[in-house]
């Protein structure tokens, strides 16, 4: 029996080692490649014959046409908007849901079901349309007003989560403010958004992340001024034909620079997301 | 006797007590003068402030509407009807340009007119009912509130009003405008031969939908093989990732297993890089020069100027495709699912050990079973996010390899992706806006039937 033991707990341990070795491989050929000195695109070996950190300098440093940097501040800057933006709106309409009593409050609840089965970028074409019809697509920094409109405007539909969240406040909370002569709204913003922290940080940090991980819609609004691109469709340029050759190491330094933060990001996002669903104080 | 009373004061104390047809029945003169000038009701009852803001948006809503509304509905109907034209202008020796009608904007401007209308009216119906709500205040004697009280009541009963007006005002200019808009291109011709502002559209009715499933048509003869590699796709990848990663955390939260936070870490990782970085990455390893293709040329399994064709494949790209969504989505389920694995009663386990059964009977009856039961709200999220998985095939394969028999598709182009090809690269709006119905329809059926038909809609309580 023990033997037994021992062999199948041997043999769970080779298997767990051989898979994270293929979960990881892929991302140490990531990191692998942004080291390596010898430029091109596609080589006959894996293993860099040499190790560089130029790839991370001239990347960073810039050129004309691929501004690392400045698609990195583009991109943090409408990050930020959109992300508090559609914070507001997701927490304004979760806690509608959860916690108030009104008419249009299931027809609401309907509707922002039905929108989620139409495919999301069916409508991109008639946005960038009404966003033209606008003014909005004239100049860079219109566009990217727009991009932070396009990131946040519908966000109001992604309660599903934090209404989730709010129903597990005790209602004896809220109940005992009102007794105190607290109105609702103070009830909002003294109660409910203090205890909801995890929440919180949830919808911000997974809100945050968009802007840095889409690409359409980016491609769509942005077209070619490249001055203005965000991150991942400034390193989708870098894999075009015309700059592979010369820029295939630099896009991984690229990749690996952009990985660290949003990994640290969903890590982050993760723990909140597990507190987020096991609920607040219970009472 | 006096709680009855008390009861019926408060029926009449917020306007949207009282129904419609009561506010028709029962309003007085003044209420009725409020259904065509706005506030009226109000304004002659001391609330002047909130009666004049009725009164200013049906003015704004009336002046919106002839400058500009009426016109831009008869263009909604119409589409357009002066072409772009060319004119010899002989002084410059050149061909100008005439504006004709732009399609597109009549068709753009019709929606929001429509909207506002929709507006104007759900603002009427508000004013109606203030109005009726004052004058029922004003028979039973009841104060009348002030502007004051309007405001505070906005923190108060009326909270969901100051918090859902601007989300809302955003879903309907991002969300829901621009879906009326796509819909309704559906119904007309505007496609690659019909381009504004040169070119005007029209109205065509159901004859989109006819072409997409004519029998013999070039474009039926893509739909229902992209459709039926979608549902392939969406079936394969929801069964494989949420089965392999239910194993995968069975396996990390066995109790022989050492070191449980550091193969989970091992895991993550994939999940924490953005997905457009290992997509891309992906789709270089697997390559026709690739790292995948190299390590096989050295060990020697393939010669050394060969390579496996895993994106030109159809059979091979359908496959690598799936593995590589596998490795992708392992560990999404492995995350969600470790919480609920723990909390499967450990007497359904023992019962089941002391009966003899073996592990793997074990998984499949009991684990697996309690999974889904759970879960099925996840899986059907899940599914009908492959659907609309675009981001995996569009950077994986691009819907390659491309296919002569199909009408600007490959043949690993999903639904979606196919939408994505037939509006951005070929023009063809009106087509993509039939797909996008099409999914839509496709995945609300599936969804319905598939909540109806699990455990978790019949039967709520079989597992506790």
């Amino acid at each position: 029996m023990k033997t037994k033991r021992f062999i199948t707990n041997t043999a769970c341990h080779i298997l767990l080692a051989v898979l994270s070795v293929i979960w990881v491989l892929p991302i140490l050929f990531v990191v692998l490649t942004s080291f390596r000195k010898e430029s091109g695109s596609y080589k006959t070996y894996i293993w860099p014959k040499a190790f560089t950190l130029d790839n991370y300098k001239n990347l960073i440093t810039g050129h004309s046409n691929i501004d690392f940097t400045r698609w990195f501040f583009n991109t943090l800057i409408i990050a930020l908007f959109s992300t508090l933006i559609s914070a507001f709106f997701v927490l304004c309409v979760s806690y509608c849901m959860s916690r108030l009593r009104f008419k249009m409050r299931k027809t609401f609840m309907n509707i922002a079901l039905v929108m989620g089965m139409f495919p999301g970028f069916m409508s991109m074409i008639a946005v960038y349309y009404i966003l033209k019809g606008l003014g909005m697509l004239e100049t860079g920094q219109l566009k990217q007003v727009a991009l932070v409109l396009v990131y946040s405007g519908g966000a109001g539909l992604g309660f599903y989560m934090a209404k989730g969240f709010f129903d597990t406040i005790s209602k004896s909370i809220d109940e005992a403010a009102y007794i105190d002569g607290a109105s609702k709204w103070d009830t909002f913003i003294h109660i409910t958004i203090p205890l909801s922290k995890p929440i919180i940080t949830y919808t911000l940090l997974t809100s945050f992340m968009g802007p840095w991980v889409d690409y359409i819609f980016a491609k769509v609004i942005m077209g070619n001024d490249t001055k203005y691109y965000t991150i991942a469709i400034g390193l989708w340029t870098m894999l075009e034909q015309e700059y592979v050759e010369y820029y295939y190491t630099q896009f991984y330094a690229g990749c690996v620079l952009i990985s660290i933060p949003i990994s640290i990001i969903f890590l982050l996002s993760q723990s909140c997301y597990v507190e987020g669903v096991s609920g607040a104080v219970k009472g | 006797m006096k709680l009855f009373k008390k009861k019926e004061e408060l029926m009449y104390e917020r306007p949207r007590d009282a129904s419609i047809s009561q506010v028709f029945k029962e309003s007085d003169t003044n209420t009725k003068i409020s259904y065509v000038v706005f506030g009226f009701g109000n304004i002659v009852n001391k609330q002047v402030v909130r009666g004049l803001i009725f009164l200013a948006l049906e003015v704004l809503y009336f002046i919106y509407l002839f400058t500009f509304g009426i016109q831009s509905l008869g263009n909604f109907i119409t589409l357009g009807t002066v072409e772009q034209g060319q004119v010899y202008n002989e002084a410059l020796g050149i061909y100008e340009y005439t504006t004709g009608d732009d399609s597109m904007l009549c068709l753009l401007y019709g929606v929001i007119t429509l909207v506002l209308t929709a507006g104007i009216i759900f603002i009427a119906f508000m004013s109606a009912k203030s109005a009726f709500c004052t004058q029922k205040r004003k028979e039973k004697g009841q104060p009348i509130p002030t502007f004051r009280d309007d405001i505070r009541s906005l923190k108060e009963e009326n909270l969901h009003a100051l918090l859902m007006s601007l989300p809302i005002v955003g879903i309907l200019c991002f969300t829901i405008v621009p879906l009326v808009f796509m819909i309704l291109i559906a119904f007309t011709n505007y496609d690659h031969e019909h381009q504004p502002p040169g070119n005007l559209f029209s109205w065509v009715g159901l004859s989109n939908f006819g072409a997409m499933f004519s029998q013999g048509g070039k474009l039926a003869g893509t739909f229902w093989p992209v459709l039926g590699w979608t549902l392939i796709w969406a079936v394969s990848a929801t069964a494989s990732c949420y089965i392999l990663g239910l194993l995968l955390a069975l396996l990390i939260n066995r109790k022989g297993t050492k070191g449980k936070g550091f193969w989970r870490f091992m895991f993550v990782l994939s999940v924490a890089v953005p997905q457009f970085v290992t997509l891309l990455t992906m789709r270089t390893i697997f390559n026709a020069n690739g790292p995948v293709n190299v390590i096989l040329r050295t060990l020697g399994i393939i010669g050394a100027t060969d390579s496996i064709p895993f994106f030109t494949n159809e059979l091979y790209a359908k496959i690598t495709i799936i593995l590589i969504n596998i490795w992708i989505g392992v560990p999404y389920t492995m995350l969600s699912t470790t919480g609920i694995l723990q909390n499967i009663p450990a007497d359904l386990y023992e019962a089941a050990k002391i009966d003899g059964a073996s592990a793997p009977i074990i998984f499949w009856k009991i684990t697996l079973p309690y999974m889904v039961f759970v879960m099925t709200p996840n899986i059907i999220t899940s599914f009908t996010g492959n659907i609309n998985s675009f981001n995996v095939i569009f950077l994986l394969s691009g819907g390659g390899p491309d296919s002569l028999e199909y009408y600007y598709a490959g043949k690993t182009d999903l639904l979606v992706t196919w939408l994505y090809k037939l509006t951005i690269t070929q023009k063809d709006y009106n087509l993509g806006a039939v797909i996008g119905i099409l999914v839509f329809v496709i995945l609300s059926t599936l969804s319905l039937i598939t909540y109806r038909r699990t455990g978790s809609y019949k039967d709520e309580g079989a597992f506790q």
